[in-house]
């Protein structure tokens, strides 16, 4: 039977940001798995996120398009994950406060706008990170490199339903402008460094605001104004600080592998 | 002498001509001439099975949010998802036949259309899903794969394609059990629960028996459907029973024997009042599905209304 990690200690996440620190007999080679979970959990949680609209999106070609985005973000994070350890100790064992994932990504779905807002950000985001790390020499440039192909059909999906939404009626333009401007605080966090990453992160922030802006522009929507991140947050969700709805999202994802411990499926 | 009428002498030389293309094992196409019952039986069947498709996904999504490994998500996931294709194919095989999907999809949410009665059943726990994979998927299958040699040529090549991915995940509901069925105790006590609530209405799926079925004479003198009920029915109680037995689970029936003379096995009764009442729409899930599904549709209205809104705007309706 495998032991069940305990809670991460906050003191941890303080005293050593980069760590990624699982805990217990999870713990590997920290340095090289540090990036690998960042990413990985970014699309593990974005792919669970995704995975809750099935049987309730719009129409039913979204059932198909949606389910796809989460399955390509599930593949993402499985070979991220591995990089790092055991896929599923890593996704089921961890609590909260040692997931490493930035926190756009565990935002609740919300309507359809809220979630393709949601999406065009951080697609947007992971096609420049990807292009970026597919280059590079880093353990990550493989994934990175067949990934990137997937990113890209993603932040073209959500920028199309942008337009639509943007530049349909005056409910859905509201409806997408909400949510843009609710998730803007958000967006500041993907720029920060992540340990161990070798992109620099920050560079690629005006490449991503260009595109979003443009992108809001031909959707006749306005980029949101304000900070793009909370005051006490800053770099958050890569130390394992979340917002209330993610341990609520684990507690439903984990729950059942938790009450089987040991158990293989 | 009777008198023809202008028209009846042309009706009946297409009708004539329609007889042999069925008789012939030919396949109706959809600009093909076709009697107005055929048309309209067919577009009942291949919507219901639409819909099924689609009201399907329900308890399967029920469980992805708490997949216990990430396999098994991925693998929940990518079968939900190619729910949803089968259900595009099935609603483009009716629109074929003169229907409209937003039409058929209206007669779903109102209650004047049907779906399968056995996704009115809950999955209450993780087994479930391989109960569905294997006894529902399975069941699917034995009923589908006669239909990929129906005289409509729409539906058959849809059948085709659908029975593929169905086989397929029909292995991996099997493989799922399995691995229940050999893991811990718990697992184990996990697989047999879900076999056993989930036979029952898996035999309930291949429809009422022959002397009771409203539709099948006509449907098989059409050659729409190849089989009768009873016969499906038997077909695959003959081959769950050996594969319940290399899962090393049980099946809830103390009647099930084998007939050497029938060469099939025999099974118990099946609880026909419960089928009655699961289609008049008293079963457990009946309201909680068509719901959901209405709540899904009206929700997104607003979606579907920006995109035609768009589409005006610039000129996609044209294309």
């Amino acid at each position: 039977m495998k032991p069940v990690p305990t809670a991460q200690a906050p003191a941890t996440a303080d005293s050593a940001p980069a760590a990624p620190a699982p805990a217990g007999s999870l713990a590997r080679d920290v340095a090289a798995a540090a990036p690998a979970l960042a990413l990985g959990d970014d699309a593990l949680v974005l792919s669970h996120r995704l995975g809750e609209w099935a049987g309730h999106a719009p129409v039913l070609e979204e059932e198909v398009a949606l389910a796809n985005i989460a399955l390509d973000l599930l593949g993402q994070a499985r070979v991220l994950l591995s990089l790092a350890g055991d896929e599923d100790e890593l996704a089921y064992l961890r609590e909260e406060r040692a997931f490493r994932n930035c926190q756009l990504v565990e935002q609740p779905n919300g309507d359809f706008a809220h979630t393709i807002a949601r999406q065009l950000y951080f697609s947007t985001y992971q096609e420049l990170l990807y292009g970026q790390l597919a280059s590079g020499g880093s353990p990550l440039a493989p994934l990175a490199a067949k990934a990137v192909k997937e990113v890209a059909y993603h932040r073209d999906h959500a920028e199309q339903w942008t337009l639509r939404l943007g530049d349909g009626t005056e409910e859905s333009h509201e409806r997408i402008q909400r949510g843009l401007t609710a998730l803007w605080r958000f967006t500041g966090e993907l720029f920060e460094p992540v340990p161990g990453l070798d992109v620099d992160l920050p560079a690629l922030h005006d490449a991503w605001a260009t595109r979003i802006e443009s992108a809001l522009t031909r959707a006749t929507l306005t980029v949101p104004e304000g900070p793009s991140r909370g005051a006490w947050t800053a770099g958050a969700g890569r130390q394992g600080l979340h917002t209330e709805p993610f341990g609520r999202m684990l507690a439903e994802m984990q729950h059942l592998h938790r009450s089987h411990p040991g158990a293989t499926w | 002498m009777t008198t023809i009428a202008p028209g009846e002498e042309s009706l009946a030389a297409l009708e004539t001509d329609f007889d042999a293309a069925v008789a012939a094992d030919e396949r109706i196409e959809p600009r093909d001439w076709m009697p107005d019952a055929y048309r309209s039986s067919l577009v009942r069947q291949i919507a219901q099975h639409a819909h099924s498709e689609i009201i399907g996904m329900q308890p399967e999504a029920n469980w992805i949010t708490r997949a216990p490994s990430l396999r098994r998500k991925a693998i929940l996931m990518a079968k939900v998802q190619d729910e949803a294709g089968h259900g595009l194919y099935l609603y483009s095989a009716a629109e074929t036949l003169g229907a409209s999907r937003d039409e058929l999809l209206d007669k779903l949410h109102s209650g004047r259309q049907k779906y399968s009665s056995i996704f009115n059943y809950p999955t209450l726990t993780w087994a479930d899903v391989g109960a569905i994979g294997w006894l529902v998927d399975g069941a699917a299958i034995t009923n589908q794969v006669p239909l990929c040699r129906c005289s409509y040529g729409p539906y058959a090549r849809a059948m085709v394609r659908v029975c593929k991915e169905e086989s397929f995940h029909q292995r991996q509901g099997y493989e799922l059990l399995l691995a229940l069925s050999r893991g811990t105790e718990a697992q184990h006590a996990m697989a047999q629960d879900a076999v056993d609530r989930w036979w029952w209405p898996s035999l309930m799926m291949f429809g009422p028996p022959d002397d009771e079925s409203a539709h099948s004479a006509q449907s098989m003198a059409w050659k729409i459907k190849r089989h009768s009920n009873d016969e499906l029915r038997q077909r695959f109680v003959d081959i769950c029973v050996p594969q319940a037995e290399s899962l090393g689970l049980t099946l809830p029936d103390p009647d099930l024997t084998w007939n050497e003379q029938r060469g099939h096995w025999d099974f118990g009764p099946i609880d026909w009042d419960e089928f009655r009442e699961v289609l008049k729409g008293n079963g457990p899930c009946n309201d909680q599905r068509i719901s959901q599904r209405r709540r899904a549709h009206e929700e997104g209205a607003w979606v579907r209304d920006a995109a035609a809104a768009y589409a005006a705007k610039h000129g996609e309706g044209n294309r």
